[in-house]
């Protein structure tokens, strides 16, 4: 963090001479909360024009549930928004790699099998804890939720674990 | 016209989730990854959070207020009891989120690489979310 302001001094008051400092920059803190607040910004219109927390997996489930499982014709029409707030999803990332590929520069890396067993986990725990990192954290936490503050501090604490011990692996 | 404001809602929420990294996995395990084992802590991610937390902290409150434009109300969570289920669900979703670094958001961002990763992991999330649902029935 220290770097990280010493750099921004150096970038201000002389000519940009370490451009690597200059994107590190830019990456680490200025996208971040650039990238931040908009996420604040859509939640908040959800929640302004829908009157809904933007929960991404609560938005995942209910889809699938109202469409396949619980079927009711009225309640169908009015969960259509949950599709199409997924299909904008998806088309958000579609022109963010459109015009910032620079942003999809990674790849998976890891056995196919753990992304299954990753994806159990997190479906499981999402509907058991009634949330995940949008519902919880970016929209939870603002509303100052002690369910979405204690789910918050967990789910980054067991991550932080499970990141730990792969590591010591 | 919800229709339409929820797909506009989603395309920016899918465009920030990019820019911001949260998309990039490696990003999110550097986050996690306090004690620095894998390599330096990366911190941005807490810039994230921290932006959109500030914002609706402030927004959230103001919004509340009144009523919302295409709703005869808000749907705001009830709950607000500390369970198990919250407990036990919230940690099991941090053990698969420090797995792959993905969460369904970005997954959802991710789908338009159309790569067999996303996929099989959108396929586990949505299996696992019907025997969660079925477990806490």
């Amino acid at each position: 963090m220290v770097q990280v302001a010493y750099c921004w001094i150096n970038q201000k008051f002389k000519s940009i001479k370490d451009m690597e400092c200059y994107n590190k920059l830019m990456e680490n803190v200025v996208y971040a909360l650039i990238g931040g607040v908009l996420i604040g910004i859509s939640t908040s219109m959800m929640l302004l024009f829908l009157g809904r927390i933007t929960g991404v997996s609560g938005i995942l489930f209910q889809s699938f549930y109202h469409r396949f499982v619980f079927q009711n014709d009225s309640s169908k029409e009015k969960d259509l928004w949950r599709w199409f707030f997924l299909a904008g999803l998806v088309l958000g990332g579609f022109f963010a790699k459109l015009f910032f590929p620079q942003f999809f520069n990674f790849q998976f890396t890891g056995p196919l099998w753990l992304f299954c067993i990753s994806g159990l986990l997190v479906g499981i725990g999402t509907k058991l804890g009634s949330g995940c990192t949008s519902g919880h954290g970016v929209c939870g936490i603002p509303r100052l939720s002690i369910r979405s503050i204690i789910a918050t501090i967990l789910f980054i604490f067991s991550g932080a674990i499970t990141v730990f011990i792969r590591g010591a692996l | 016209m919800t229709k339409i404001i929820s797909t506009l809602c989603g395309c920016l929420f899918g465009f920030a989730l990019s820019i911001s990294g949260m998309i990039n996995p490696q990003k999110v395990i550097g986050f996690l990854d306090f004690s620095g084992g894998l390599g330096k802590w990366d911190y941005s991610l807490a810039f994230v959070m921290f932006g959109a937390v500030f914002f609706n902290f402030f927004v959230f409150r103001f919004i509340l207020k009144g009523k919302p434009f295409l709703a005869s109300k808000f749907y705001i969570p009830e709950a607000v009891k500390v369970d198990k289920n919250l407990i036990l669900g919230s940690s099991l979703f941090g053990i698969g989120w420090g797995i792959s670094g993905i969460c369904p958001g970005p997954a959802m961002v991710n789908l338009s690489t159309l790569s067999p990763e996303i996929l099989a992991f959108l396929f586990f999330v949505l299996i696992g979310m019907f025997l969660g649902h079925k477990l806490s029935k």
